[in-house]
């Protein structure tokens, strides 16, 4: 067992991470609203390499794992980043395992013309994949359309087609049968492909999601530290205190988790499927909670736009209603779960 | 990063596994919950001829250089098969701490004793006066040639009723800051003006209020410096960390689903296939497993030669506050037949899971409170100024 980071795992992070600080200030971040996308952030990611970061490197890209990407999410989420990176990331890698060839040109489009891609989480209904998360912004769109697979090429729909929504995100309903059309999988195949897909996805949200709450929490015990009332620093409360050592503990569990998760799947572990649910309904639980507590402990300010943990607490919910339902979530663990025996291994 | 186990670690998991099935007999459980006291001298011994008391300590010092996650397995092995393990655990906080401040004489004559199985010990800080703030202890000890005279009384001594000594936390100073006038004594049970009186716990444990009249014990019993209690207790609190994180939690879990497999609603219909049922299982196996892995970086921050204080204190927090709520909710899809208690007719998985939440709610308590957790956590970890 080992829980450090490796050498190029801190590297690579550390890239990312000042280019964010520099890049992708809070500033930034309201401009971009309400599309959520800015093109100058997405072509400085791009020419670094991060949305093909999980690319394999014989189709130009870096070969990096779940893990790699979880780690890069991580500071993604906690810039509010306005670019569709996970969800390139995402649907890239889905197309990869199944056509390399369409991968290498995807890869190509979105390095050379700044194009970007999503994955739809739900199957198309009547020619529609509806909520694409990165939908308005992206050329690509992979997702499953009855038996098959597909991946549809075609202009993104911008500002017309955005679903205005309290996260500023680029969602938008896409056309399933538009554009040009590859089918990449058919039957069991596509079903497979699209779950496993859906399962990265989960992990990488998940990781954004502890990204943006641990930055919650810190936003929280920074005004925690300098705001006085009653002659003494808020922090000093406990009931302050103590509410905030709670979503920090909680954000530290949901990162181990993701982290857990994200080796797993790249390890191939029988239990990756499991981890994955697990960590995106921890992460989207204990995010919703840092944010929120952080926002109370901001008092009236927290309530403000001018004050950035609006910011977070907005982006938090919304994340985390992505997919169909929490309670949906929870089945779906159920199922994988007692499938299983459930007996406590201890250990694995 | 890497989340597989080591092959060692699993290796000695099997063998204690091994070993725990053919001595933590029902019969021995059945004995453990009827007494309440989580010690059973034919499972310690038999520990001790394994080498297993002291198994991390190094060889020459009489252990079998287990590392830390190869402890791990066998506390979760040991929570798994409910073996009663807490004169193992607290006995060997107190030798832990002997090897590091302890002088030569008190090792050669007390380690054997207690790692060879022969003796185990009770810890004796709180008070009726003094819990959290342990430092305020008034159980007296005065000085009287080579002797020291100790009075007071001492509550929570858990398992003093079975221990050869107490490892008796005294008062040696009044003059001066609370915690600078305190020295540390292992006082032998069997010294005269010694009293012991049961108290019994809602999960059924049975721990006990001790009394101290005129005990004379020698110098050579005193542990540590005098005055230096505080420094001592500072020693023995890193050796409590023996957190299993949801390991009892995942137990629980495993026998609840167990019982849902079986179990029918009133229209018949199997109770496994309810939605809210599956749910709760969902939301528990998350806990569990985050549990786990925070316990785990907590052994991990150790075996690197870190003291995990932030992040052990962050895994107890999580594991007893969710321990608690699931314990509740499991009961909740049980309906009536979740309060029937074992030998009831229909008491679900022989009234274990009303059995264990009724512990549950004493791990939010002992070992310090959920409160001293979220302090510790606040002040160390995100560095919130102290308050009030
Ligand atoms: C079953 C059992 C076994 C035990 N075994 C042992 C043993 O073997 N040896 C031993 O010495 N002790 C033992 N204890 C005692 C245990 O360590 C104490 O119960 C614990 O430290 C809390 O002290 P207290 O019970 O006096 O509660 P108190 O300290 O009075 O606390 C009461 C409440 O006030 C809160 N509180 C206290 N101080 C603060 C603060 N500064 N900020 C915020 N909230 C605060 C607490 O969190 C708690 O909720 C045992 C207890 C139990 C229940």
């Amino acid at each position: 067992m080992d829980l450090r980071p490796s050498e190029q795992q801190r590297a690579v992070c550390d890239g990312v991470s000042d280019f964010l600080d520099k890049e992708v200030t809070p500033e930034r971040v309201r401009d971009a609203e309400p599309m959520g996308f800015d093109a100058g952030v997405w072509r400085g990611l791009a020419d670094m390499g991060v949305p093909t970061l999980g690319v394999s490197e014989e189709l130009g890209g870096m070969g990096a794992g779940l893990l790699d990407l979880a780690l890069v999410a991580e500071a993604i989420g906690a810039h509010l980043t306005p670019a569709p990176i996970l969800e390139t990331q995402v649907s890239l890698r889905a197309v990869e395992r199944v056509d390399a060839g369409l991968a290498g040109q995807m890869r190509a489009g979105v390095e050379d013309s700044s194009l970007s891609s999503s994955l739809a989480l739900r199957p198309a209904r009547q020619g529609v994949f509806e909520l694409v998360p990165g939908g308005a912004v992206s050329t690509y769109v992979v997702g499953l359309d009855g038996e098959e697979l597909v991946c549809i090429e075609a202009d993104p729909p911008g500002a017309t087609g955005l679903l205005s929504n309290f996260g500023d995100a680029p969602l938008a309903h896409r056309q399933s049968d538009g554009g040009s059309r590859t089918v990449l999988a058919r039957g069991q195949e596509a079903r497979g492909q699209f779950d496993a897909a859906l399962d990265e996805w989960r992990v990488l949200t998940a990781a954004a999601l502890v990204g943006l709450g641990s930055r919650a929490v810190d936003l929280g015990v920074e005004y925690a530290r300098s705001r006085e009332q009653f002659g003494v620093p808020i922090g000093s409360f406990q009931v302050v205190a103590h509410r905030l050592a709670d979503v920090a503990t909680e954000i530290e569990g949901a990162q181990l988790l993701v982290h857990e998760a994200a080796w797993a799947v790249d390890e191939g572990r029988a239990d990756a499927a499991e981890l994955a649910c697990m960590a995106y309904l921890f992460a989207c639980e204990s995010g919703q909670h840092a944010a929120a507590e952080s926002l109370h402990f901001h008092g009236g300010y927290g309530f403000t736009l001018e004050y950035d943990i609006q910011l977070f607490h907005r982006r938090a919910k919304a994340w985390s209603l992505a997919l169909d339902g929490r309670t949906g979530e929870f089945q779906n663990l159920a199922d994988r779960l007692l499938a299983g025996s459930l007996a406590p291994s201890g250990g694995n | 990063m890497d989340f597989n186990l080591s092959e060692r670690s699993e290796r000695f998991r099997g063998e204690v596994r091994e070993f725990l099935a053919e001595h933590v007999t029902d019969d021995l459980r059945d004995r453990v919950r009827e007494t309440g006291t989580i010690h059973d001298w034919g499972l310690h011994r038999a520990m001790a001829e394994k080498g297993w008391i002291a198994a991390a300590w190094p060889e020459e010092y009489g252990g079998q250089g287990r590392d830390d996650f190869e402890m791990a397995a066998f506390y979760e092995e040991a929570v798994i098969a409910e073996a009663p393990l807490d004169g193992l655990l607290i006995t060997m906080i107190i030798a832990n701490t002997l090897r590091h401040v302890g002088t030569e004489e008190q090792k050669r004559e007390l380690i054997p004793q207690m790692i060879g199985g022969d003796a185990i010990c009770a810890l004796g800080y709180s008070e009726p006066g003094s819990g959290s703030d342990v430092a305020s202890v008034r159980t007296r000890a005065v000085r009287d040639g080579d002797e020291w005279v100790i009075d007071g009384e001492k509550v929570f001594t858990t398992l003093a009723h079975e221990s050869q000594y107490v490892f008796l936390l005294t008062r040696t100073d009044t003059e001066v800051a609370k915690h600078k006038g305190l020295t540390m004594f292992l006082v032998p049970m069997d010294t005269p003006g010694i009293e012991t009186r049961p108290i019994h716990t809602l999960g059924g444990e049975r721990t006990n209020s001790t009394f101290y009249s005129g005990v004379r014990v020698d110098d050579r019993w005193r542990i540590g410096e005098v005055n230096g209690g505080w420094d001592v207790m500072g020693v023995a609190l890193t050796f409590e960390r023996t957190e299993t994180g949801g390991t009892e939690s995942a137990r629980v879990l495993h026998e609840f689903v167990e019982w849902a497999r079986e179990a029918t609603d009133d229209q018949d219909r199997p109770r496994i296939e309810d939605p809210s049922l599956r749910e709760t299982v969902a939301r528990i196996a998350i806990r569990n497993e985050v549990a786990r892995l925070m316990a785990l970086k907590a052994t991990w921050v150790a075996a690197a030669g870190g003291l995990p204080g932030v992040e052990g204190s962050m895994a107890r927090l999580f594991y007893a506050t969710r321990f608690q709520e699931s314990c509740s909710e499991i009961l909740d899809q049980m309906g009536p037949r979740g309060a029937l208690q074992h030998g009831a007719e229909g008491a679900p998985v022989h009234g274990r899971l009303e059995r264990a939440f009724r512990h549950s709610a004493v791990t939010t308590i002992y070992g310090g409170t959920s409160e001293i957790q979220r302090t510790i956590i606040a002040r160390r970890g995100l560095e919130l100024p102290s308050g009030r």
